[in-house]
């Protein structure tokens, strides 16, 4: 049933490029190891370039999407995948939008015929709309509406961007949805869905030369639509003030201090910013050698857990993101002054030969182990490709990351980490009172 | 897919799938023991201890641990279950023999160093602090409580803040010499590895351990208290249900008709009847499913679906009422036909990755089967009929067997929603 494993080594896994005469782009990453392949079609298109009186509109549409076509009843497509031995889904973010199976290799075809039909073919009802409506609201519910960490993310993201559409959520304002009609959908689908503004991504048992013949077969047949128009999204204006924002909820159990930084990414930055932030937050934020909870958790103890991230992989920015939990007898304003304290530090005084190479081996090594999933090793390329990113820069990553200096790192420690570039929120127990409210470090008092 | 059984030169044995596409090796172990040997009232006791396995062994204190860790690019983690204490480890075959000697460390030497103790406890009682505040967590908890009343599965398995509070290093100590040995251990390997350089490799980890165990054997759940509806409130706009009943053994004989049911009922995500009744036609979840938790002590068909509080009770009713079709026999050929193929096909999917393929297998170890199950299994599973599925479901599906919690504000008075009706959007 499966494949016999490959007895001697291979190198590292590549992908290869090519593009559809209609437009489409194409990349394929062959993985012999099992007869299974991951099959993804990624669409330039995700929340941020919705209208903002419409927040949520992609991911709505994301939903419909399983709905019919001429060819494929109301819900026909996942039972179709799945009673072929299939798994599905899709996502919606920023930046993109994400339809992906995974299935046995001889059914690539299929999904590749049913991907292009819907790329196209889509018809809604009133009905289906009215119906998924009501799921997204219960999605929005048990995601965010039910949980106060996510609700406080939501509005950090909203006090972060002034004018960039990233500050609203992507599955939207729970009154934009309520608003959201069969009509906003097909203009966004006419609008954005089209081979021209679409990657296919397709990682597994197959050969490059396969998938382009499958490929030419099915999303081939779509004439290029070269009126799908390209990101034209509101630009961030100077950052001038520091952002401070608190909610409190009695559904919190020990309060949360979180910090944002507004930071180039990966397909925006000048040179090798990127790599350096990647590693600048694998040494201040990566787990428990991280110096976040070294300081934070370890020597002050006034955190039950520290961690942070930078998280480059945005199309107009990227961001840092941090946060601690304090400990119940400790106070929202030490564990500030402790983050604040690790800040400086890094700085003023950058990073050690020691930490670098430490971070290095270890993002290096997460390469490596992405490499082994391949639905990761999809998601690697088509991540990359939607914002811009070449293959090169994709699969030069671990060497490029291995160039990165001391001295690069603390360059961009001291640019980046610019307080007036970011947003702090503070999660709160309900009953916690604060000394003052325009103190810059509030005080709690335990619960 | 070549599945080799290896016999350590020290005598442990371990299942072995040789693969050197990437340059790492995937290692699952369990020993016997989990979260159901806690002992009274020091509920999270084997939770804990797993925490503290990277808290530090040998001469090396939780720091330096830790440090060795990153410089090798190790991914090192332990985990207590119901039945058995897991650990994994994922490692570049450049750093394997480093890697191996962390991991022995960690397994006989734990320090429990009072500073990283009480660190440790006091990031759990956080966890805990906060999972008593999600529905869905506390939900599932409730249903165990109620479900397995009076046995050590229906106990808290990361304990309370109380318990927690009530842990020692010492009973960690006495948790752990008993329960790590050679006799309980079931070891699995993927990737970049030869059956002698394993063979080196397992007796360079768990060479040392003692033979034999003295933990106590636990005796089954028995009759589930079935007909049970608790409610928990809690002020939050989305109610979150627990659902479930009684299943069959994982060696039963018709367990793997169970399987089909089960997929049928609600483990079919897209394909699935709860999802088409609850989700697709009436828009009251963003997901409703099941699934079958074959344990030692007990074997429970469970699921669970989030809605809006006043529409509890409708998904609630609309749920009841499809598994009573099922247990009335309203079940297809093409359904069944259906069912078979998605888990026929799928089965590959669960084994593209070095990680999956040494979990699928540890699973299949833990559940007393041999490397031969998995050229047979979709076998058992074409092998299922219509009227195995319908004995089945008549058996399970009872709706006089169901336990229900739900946490939330629920009105439970279901408000009636027809299939498609377009409700007024909130």
């Amino acid at each position: 049933m499966l494949a016999p494993a490959p007895q001697t080594p291979v190198p590292e896994r590549r992908g290869t490029q090519f593009k559809l005469a209609n437009g489409m782009d194409v990349v394929v990453i062959p993985d012999h190891r099992a007869p299974v392949v991951t099959h993804m079609v990624w669409y330039r298109v995700g929340a941020a370039d919705g209208p903002s009186h419409r927040s949520g509109l992609a991911h709505f549409l994301e939903h419909l999407m399983f709905k019919s076509t001429e060819k494929i009843a109301d819900g026909a497509f996942p039972k179709i995948v799945m009673e072929r031995g299939g798994q599905l889904n899709a996502f919606t973010s920023q930046d993109v939008t994400v339809y992906h199976e995974r299935i046995a290799k001889e059914h690539l075809g299929q999904m590749m015929a049913m991907e292009a039909d819907r790329m196209v073919n889509l018809r809604l009802t009133d009905q289906e709309v009215a119906t998924e409506r009501q799921v997204i609201i219960e999605e929005r519910a048990s995601r965010y509406d039910n949980s106060p960490n996510a609700r406080l993310s939501e509005q950090m993201s909203a006090a972060l961007y002034i004018a960039h559409p990233y500050r609203l959520p992507v599955i939207g304002w729970a009154h934009d949805i309520a608003q959201l009609s069969r009509e906003d959908a097909l203009a966004f689908y006419k609008r954005y869905y089209a081979p021209t503004n679409a990657i296919l991504v397709v990682a597994g048992d197959v050969t490059p030369d396969e998938a382009r013949r499958l490929a030419v077969e099915t999303y081939g047949k779509i004439p290029a639509n070269p009126a799908v128009e390209g990101r034209a999204r509101p630009k961030e204006p100077p950052h001038e003030v520091v952002r401070r924002i608190t909610l409190k909820d009695k559904r919190v159990a020990n309060a949360t201090f979180q910090r944002s930084y507004l930071t180039p990414s990966y397909a925006t930055a000048e040179s090798g910013a990127a790599l350096a932030l990647s590693l600048l937050m694998a040494i201040v934020g990566d787990g428990a050698t991280g110096r976040l909870f070294r300081h934070l958790v370890v020597e002050d103890k006034v955190a039950a857990g520290a961690s942070g991230g930078y998280f480059g992989g945005g199309f107009d920015s990227g961001i840092i993101h941090m946060q601690a939990v304090a400990l119940p007898n400790r106070d929202l304003g030490s564990v500030e002054a402790a983050v604040d304290a690790v800040l400086d530090e890094v700085r003023q005084n950058g990073v050690s030969e020691l930490e670098l190479n430490r971070a290095k081996r270890s993002l290096r090594a997460a390469y490596t182990f992405e490499s082994d999933e391949q639905e990761m090793l999809a998601e690697r390329y088509g991540r990359a490709l939607s914002v811009g990113r070449t293959i090169s820069e994709i699969e030069g990553w671990p060497a490029a990351i291995s160039q990165v200096t001391t001295d690069d790192v603390k360059a961009v420690a001291l640019k980046h980490l610019d307080i007036r570039r970011s947003v702090t929120g503070l999660l709160l127990p309900e009953s916690t009172r604060m000394t003052s409210s325009d103190n810059p470090t509030p005080k709690a008092l335990g619960p | 897919m070549n599945i080799q059984s290896v016999t350590s030169p020290g005598g442990i044995d371990a299942w072995l799938v040789e693969d050197h596409a990437v340059p790492m090796l995937a290692l699952r172990f369990a020993f016997d023991g989990g979260s159901a040997q806690d002992p009274a009232g020091k509920e999270g006791t084997a939770n804990f201890l797993a925490q503290m396995l990277v808290e530090g062994a040998g001469d090396l204190t939780s720091t330096a641990f830790q440090e060795r860790v990153k410089d090798i690019a190790l991914r090192i983690g332990f985990r207590a279950g119901k039945d058995a204490l897991f650990g994994n480890i994922e490692v570049l075959t450049e750093s394997r023999a480093e890697a191996a000697a962390l991991l022995r460390l960690a397994l006989m030497e734990p320090r429990f160093d009072a500073e990283s103790v009480e660190r440790t406890r006091q990031r759990l009682k956080v966890g805990i602090a906060r999972a008593a505040r999600e529905p869905d967590r506390v939900a599932a908890a409730e249903w165990e409580a109620v479900a397995f009343a009076g046995h050590p599965y229906a106990r808290p398995a990361g304990g309370t803040l109380q318990s927690v509070d009530a842990i020692m290093a010492d009973d960690m100590e006495f948790y752990r010499r008993p329960a790590f040995c050679k006799r309980t251990l079931k070891v699995t390997a993927v990737g970049d590895i030869t059956p002698q350089e394993l063979g080196q490799l397992l007796d360079e980890i768990f060479g040392a351990l003692p033979d034999d165990t003295q933990l106590p054997t636990l005796g089954a759940v028995g009759v589930l208290p079935a007909g049970r509806r608790s409610i928990i409130e809690m002020d939050v706009p989305q109610s979150v249900a627990v659902f479930g009943m009684t299943a069959l053994a994982r060696k039963d004989p018709d367990y793997m008709a169970s399987v089909v049911l089960n997929f049928i009922g609600g483990g079919g995500s897209f394909s699935s009847r709860l999802m088409e009744e609850v989700r697709v036609k009436r828009g009251l979840t963003y997901g409703v499913s099941t699934s079958i938790a074959p344990m030692r002590c007990a074997s429970v068909l469970k699921g669970s679906v989030a809605t809006r509080n006043h529409l509890m009770g409708t998904s609630l009713e609309v749920i009841g009422a499809e598994l009573e079709k099922m247990a009335n026999g309203d079940i297809s050929d093409e359904e069944v036909a259906k069912a078979k193929s998605a888990l026929i096909g799928s089965y590959p999917l669960g084994f593209d990755a070095s990680a999956k393929i040494a979990n699928q297998l540890l699973g299949l170890r833990l559940d007393g089967f041999g490397p031969e199950y998995v050229a047979k299994r979709n076998g058992m599973v074409a092998a299922v009929t219509l009227a195995d599925v319908k004995r089945v479901a008549a058996e399970l599906l009872r709706p006089e067997n169901l336990i229900v919690t739900v946490v939330g504000k629920p009105s439970l008075d279901a408000e009636h929603v027809a299939p498609k009706a377009s409700a007024s959007a909130a």
